[in-house]
């Protein structure tokens, strides 16, 4: 599988007051090119750290990291500067320059690599056009809502075509609809440009909405990663879990409680209604979440079954044979 | 003891507050750009050999950063603990080699600036402190050098209350400028001391207060005007409170 971004083996340890924070235990990821690909983790998790250390704003203390096919951590210094231009970067606070207008922030990458000004002038209109802003281009940063600041900062991570943009949080400091707004940007970059995305959040929805893989940071590692689609059905997935929130299993002496997931080609038969009819079964739904998630639909559905798992045996390894993922959560005797 | 009603006062001391405020503006004027010409690239040397910053490790050693920092800091502490007066006095061997007098109009330069330097780079050196590191990663995550962070990071962003700053240094700048007054260093304070003092003209005296007063006010004016142009931000009232902050009058 062709990859963007290879991370092997990093771990980062910080010292801290009472010894040293291992704030990244050999992590690994791949990033193929032309996806989005999500590392969801709670706050402390290690995420800025590791999104900081792809382009070694952060160097890792031990492991690879190669973008492009660049080992970027064998570089010298001044050679890691040229290849960090391949990687654009946008911030949770956006970190525009405030006695620059909008324009001159974006051409401030330019400016480091010595365009001209004609140069600087057209690749940075044309980018601004690009995520909507080119009526703000004489503004300062002051005079912009959250929103259209990270488009700037979108903007100037993008006006020197590079390879890969890493999102640090981008969205955290907007409202719900601007979130959105920007998420679909990201997305649509993503496609019209080809760009790889690599971004990190702490909220599941953002995942859900632009995400084509995803990654769980906990404590510094990485529990669990692969394409969205594959590990919704991957059994006792965390983040299948925490996509289809269903809650807690709610005790039924003498029941059987299973959870199905199903994704792709499974979601649209009218599968309870055959088990029903086909085992003369009184299936109670219990609870359902259902996701449109990279243009298909998946879902969970919580039943509940008469009788023990054992009585319900061929009623689930029937579910199971359609392709579907059968946890049984309730009714061990 | 000098006569106001004699015929050629007043056209006596117009002459004298002339050249008075002629020299004041003249020393005052060239210290400053010194002041600011070493001033400021030290006080961005001061924050960047800090432990972590952009020059904590010149030349690949961060001994050398450290030692750096350390001597930098000793030398900015002791420029600006050291009365003036005393500073005059024992930088005559330096001033006349630089100038050849330590007397006189262009030998004063010398201490002021010696004086302003460390209080300047002080400013500097709070002022940049105040800009966030946020900006230096963003920066650095588009291949920015060190030179380019400072250049179109650090300095243009801390702007507005360098500006602020430059205004506090160049009051102080006057304020020992009619000291040197005392060992005929000519400017306005000569005039106090010669004429207000010594021939107990209190004319002169008000006279020279009042144009001392009025530099300041149109310069602090001036100050504030230009760094609210360039903050182009909500950030006029941050500058401000930095400035205030800075307003600590240095050992005399
Ligand atoms: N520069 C640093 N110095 C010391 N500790 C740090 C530093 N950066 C991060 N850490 C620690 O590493 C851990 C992970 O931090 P971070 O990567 O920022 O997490 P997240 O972005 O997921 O909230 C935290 O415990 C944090 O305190
Ligand atoms: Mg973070």
């Amino acid at each position: 599988m062709p990859t963007v971004i290879s991370v092997r083996n990093i771990s980062k340890t910080f010292p801290s007051a009472g010894g040293a924070t291992h704030a990244l235990s050999n992590v690994s990821l791949e990033v193929a090119p032309g996806e989005i690909f999500g590392v969801i983790g709670q706050s402390g998790a290690g995420k800025s750290t590791l999104i900081r250390a792809i382009n070694l704003l952060e160097r890792p203390d031990t492991g690879t990291v190669t973008v492009d096919g660049e080992e970027l951590t064998a570089l010298p210094a001044d050679e890691l500067r040229r290849a960090r231009r391949k990687v654009g970067m946008v911030f949770q606070h956006f970190n525009l320059l405030e006695g620059r207008t909008v324009q001159g922030n974006v051409e401030l990458g330019l400016e480091i690599s010595g365009a001209s000004r004609a140069e600087r002038r057209s690749r940075s209109l044309e980018i601004l056009d690009l995520v909507g802003l080119a009526h703000k281009a004489a503004s300062f940063p002051a005079e912009l809502s959250g929103g259209q600041k990270q488009r700037v900062g979108i903007a100037r991570a993008l006006v020197g075509r590079p390879k890969v943009l890493l999102s640090d949080e981008a969205t955290s400091a907007l409202d719900p609809e601007t979130t959105r707004s920007i998420l679909d940007l990201i997305k649509t970059i993503n496609i019209e440009l080809g760009l790889t995305v690599l971004l990190i959040t702490h909220e599941m929805d953002v995942v859900k909405r632009v995400c084509d893989s995803a990654a769980l940071l906990n404590g510094g590692r990485i529990q669990e990663q692969g394409s969205v689609v594959s590990l919704i059905s991957t059994p006792g997935s965390q983040l299948a879990h925490d996509l289809f929130p269903l809650g807690e299993v709610p005790a039924h002496p003498g029941d059987t409680v299973i959870d199905v997931t199903f994704s792709g080609g499974t979601a649209d038969r009218p599968v309870i209604a055959q088990l029903a009819r086909t085992y003369c079964l009184d299936v109670s739904i219990l609870g359902a979440a259902i996701q449109t998630i990279g243009g298909n639909q998946a879902g969970r559905t919580r039943l509940q079954l008469p009788g023990t798992p054992a009585v319900n045996d061929e009623a689930i390894r029937a579910l199971r044979g359609q392709g579907m993922l059968v946890e049984i959560v309730g009714g061990h005797s | 003891m000098i006569d106001p009603s004699s015929s050629d006062f007043w056209p006596g001391l117009f002459h004298v507050l002339m050249v008075g405020t002629g020299q004041t503006l003249y020393m005052v004027s060239v210290a400053l750009v010194i002041t600011v010409l070493v001033g400021l690239p030290l006080g961005v040397v001061l924050v960047g050999t800090e432990p972590g910053g952009l020059f904590s490790a010149p030349f690949g050693s961060r001994r050398f950063g450290v030692v750096a920092n350390r001597l930098l800091e000793f030398v900015v502490n002791l420029g600006r603990s050291v009365p003036f007066i005393i500073l005059m006095v024992a930088l005559i061997p330096f001033t006349r080699l630089v100038v050849g007098t330590f007397i006189g109009t262009t030998a004063s330069i010398v201490p002021l600036t010696v004086v302003a330097i460390p209080f300047f780079a002080r400013m500097v050196e709070i002022a940049i402190k105040e800009v966030d590191s946020g900006l230096v990663e963003a920066a650095e995550s588009l291949g920015a050098t060190r030179w380019q962070i400072v250049s179109k990071v650090l300095v243009p962003e801390a702007l507005s209350p360098m500006i602020l700053g430059m205004s506090t240094t160049v009051t102080s700048i006057i304020n020992f400028s009619a000291m040197v007054g005392v060992v005929a260093g000519g400017g306005l304070g000569d005039v106090a001391v010669r004429f207000g003092y010594q021939r107990y003209s209190t004319i002169h005296m008000v006279a020279v207060i009042i144009i001392i007063f009025l530099l300041v006010m149109a310069l602090q004016g001036f100050a504030n005007w230009l760094a609210r142009r360039f903050s182009h931000q909500g950030r006029v009232a941050r500058s401000a409170r930095t400035a205030a902050s800075m307003r600590v009058q240095p050992a005399l």
